[in-house]
């Protein structure tokens, strides 16, 4: 039975390594699935949808490590719907509005760009998230592709469309430093070590899209600790609205 | 558009020496395929029905996107968003289905946000609070289904196909809508309530979804005749209660029906007069949300047509460099 009131979760380093990982896929599966029956094309209608639902797939999957990494015998639901805004870790950049189809498209490119190495290290290692890295390793090549396809088709397309992808990458870049934050827990790989395969997947695709790589000035942060964007709170009263609710209600 | 080639062949309907033919195909349970000649009342009919089957499949999907952000569970908003997509490619087959008469999507679509082609008018309706979702999936659902299965059996290969398809979705979208309706009915009070409310503002809008009473239908004729069609409106109708009713009564729900009674005689159970007047209102533009559905449908075109003048004008360069090369 959830409890009626917020939850503080005792983080454990792994505990909070899945939560961050959970939560940043859970959001911006979030975020993807706000498109849902306004996407310019229903091709892309489809697409959207299928992106979301991945993430949200490993959202669950890394809620229950961390439940059990916790032992307090929490569920995926607990960790969704019942912490504050302040026991969020994700990152800032995926909790980002969607604005245009671009802004969308490039956020999820320059999140994918970095999880996809990052899931592939993960598999390959020994990391308590190795078993679950193996399937997303395989979600996020597609995430990847299709994200880096967009990106340049936008890039490389009208100059409206050339205009905003670049004002997407202009906007965005600053909250991609924190996707490079140093982990020294062991658990995983190092995301500062994934930081060279991000660069050249963001190159390659920024290159054959003919946009400019924004200099890297001040980056944001914070999302990590739970400080995030103002609009944030917003995001989680819509999510959390039934189960706060309906306190120990099941669905 | 590849559809260009498939324009109707010009034919009065009634005094081509081939119609006698088609019919004996159609009588003779054959399917009838797109490079097949066909009347074009037949051809316009499908295209119509269709059509309409494809826009419903899209406009479905805004009430029940209205609550994915919001759904209860991880696993039931899983399950949602999985749903929703369904239906956005249910309407991407349908549209394929509609293309093999030669119409092209962009036309339907034309069609659709002018005002010019209808969709169900249930979508027409709020989804209000979240056993709106369970009910959409147990009873819209539901309904669909009774109609949708013969078509299965429909003259029009390329259609037939598609339901095939469709259906077996369909099929797991309305145990699922059930079962979410099982889960509030055996919940909080709070639960209890939202699933009866569902229930007594979806039930009578499904009813009218199987369409005018046989007396007043306007297609059932020639579509019948074509095997476009195999049941009456009024005979589905009374599929989908005689089906419903007990579901509603296992799990303590009660119809929003003072009139509902079981027919011993018949086994069927007898229900009140629906409410033509609201259904032609709706239908008419006057329902809850017709002006949001189009609204939103019109918006996502506009917003996206930037994106898609880019796709476009991408491909168009690729193609003009690999020819250069």
């Amino acid at each position: 039975m959830p409890a009626t009131t917020s939850i503080v979760v005792a983080e454990s380093p792994l505990a909070r390594l899945a939560l961050g990982r959970a939560d940043d896929v859970l959001i911006l599966g979030h975020r993807l699935s706000e498109w849902c029956g306004h996407a310019p094309m229903l091709e892309a209608e489809l697409s959207i949808a299928n992106l979301a639902l991945d993430l949200i797939g490993q959202a669950r999957a890394l809620y229950a490590l961390a439940a059990e990494a916790e032992g307090a015998g929490r569920s995926e639901d607990d960790f969704a719907y019942l912490r504050d805004e302040r026991g969020y870790r994700n990152l800032l950049l995926v909790e980002q509005p969607n604005g245009d189809f671009a802004r969308t498209m490039v956020r999820h490119f320059l999140y994918s760009a970095f999880i996809d190495p990052w899931w592939r290290a993960t598999a390959a290692s020994n990391s308590p998230l190795a078993d679950i890295a193996r399937k997303a390793e395989k979600e996020s090549a597609y995430h990847l592709r299709h994200a880096g396809e967009w990106v340049v088709r936008l890039g490389d397309g009208t100059a409206e469309s050339h205009r905003r992808a670049q004002d997407a990458l202009d906007f965005l870049w600053p909250y991609t430093g924190e996707m490079f934050a140093p982990d020294s827990s062991g658990l995983a790989p190092d995301p500062a070590g994934i930081r060279p395969r991000w660069e050249a997947n963001v190159a390659a695709v920024l290159a054959e899209a003919t946009l400019t790589r924004p200099d890297d000035g001040w980056m944001q942060e914070g999302g990590r600790e739970g400080r995030h964007s103002e609009q944030f709170g917003r995001l989680l009263a819509e999510l959390q609205h039934m189960a706060r609710s309906h306190p120990g209600a099941s669905w | 558009m590849y559809t260009q080639g498939l324009t109707p062949q010009a034919s009065e309907d009634g005094n081509d020496p081939r119609e006698a033919a088609f019919q004996a195909r159609i009588d003779a349970e054959d399917r009838i395929e797109p490079n097949d000649w066909m009347p074009d009342s037949y051809r316009r009919t499908l295209i119509r029905q269709i059509g309409q089957h494809a826009h419903s499949e899209i406009v479905g999907m805004l009430p029940e996107g209205n609550w994915i952000t919001r759904a209860p569970s991880l696993r039931r908003k899983a399950a949602l968003l999985a749903k929703v997509q369904d239906e956005g490619g249910h309407g991407l087959y349908l549209y394929a289905a509609a293309e093999t008469l030669g119409i092209s999507r962009e036309e339907m679509v034309e069609q659709l946000l002018a005002g010019k082609a209808r969709y169900s008018s249930i979508f027409n309706y709020p989804t209000l609070t979240w056993a709106d979702i369970g009910a959409i999936g147990w009873l819209v659902d539901g309904a669909a289904i009774m109609n949708q299965i013969p078509l299965c059996r429909c003259s029009y290969g390329p259609y037939a196909r598609a339901m095939i398809r469709i259906c077996k979705e369909e099929s797991f979208h309305q145990r699922q809508g059930y079962e979410i309706m099982c889960a509030l009915a055996r919940g909080t009070p709070a639960q209890k309530d939202m699933a009866q409310d569902a229930l007594n503002r979806w039930w009578w809008p499904c009813l009218m979804m199987f369409g005018p009473p046989d007396s007043e239908s306007q297609h059932s004729d020639a579509s019948m005749r074509w095997k476009i069609k195999r049941f009456t409106n009024d005979g589905l109708r009374q599929k989908f209660v005689d089906a419903t009713v007990p579901q509603a009564h296992l799990i303590g729900l009660s119809m929003p029906d003072p009139d509902l009674r079981f027919n011993e005689a018949t086994g069927h159970w007898e229900f009140g007069a629906i409410d033509w007047a609201e259904f032609r209102r709706v239908l008419a533009g006057d329902g809850p949300c017709n002006r949001e559905r189009l609204a939103a449908r019109r918006a996502a075109h506009a917003d996206g047509t930037w994106v898609r003048e880019a796709a476009l004008a991408h491909a168009a360069k690729r193609r003009a460099r690999r020819e250069a090369a």
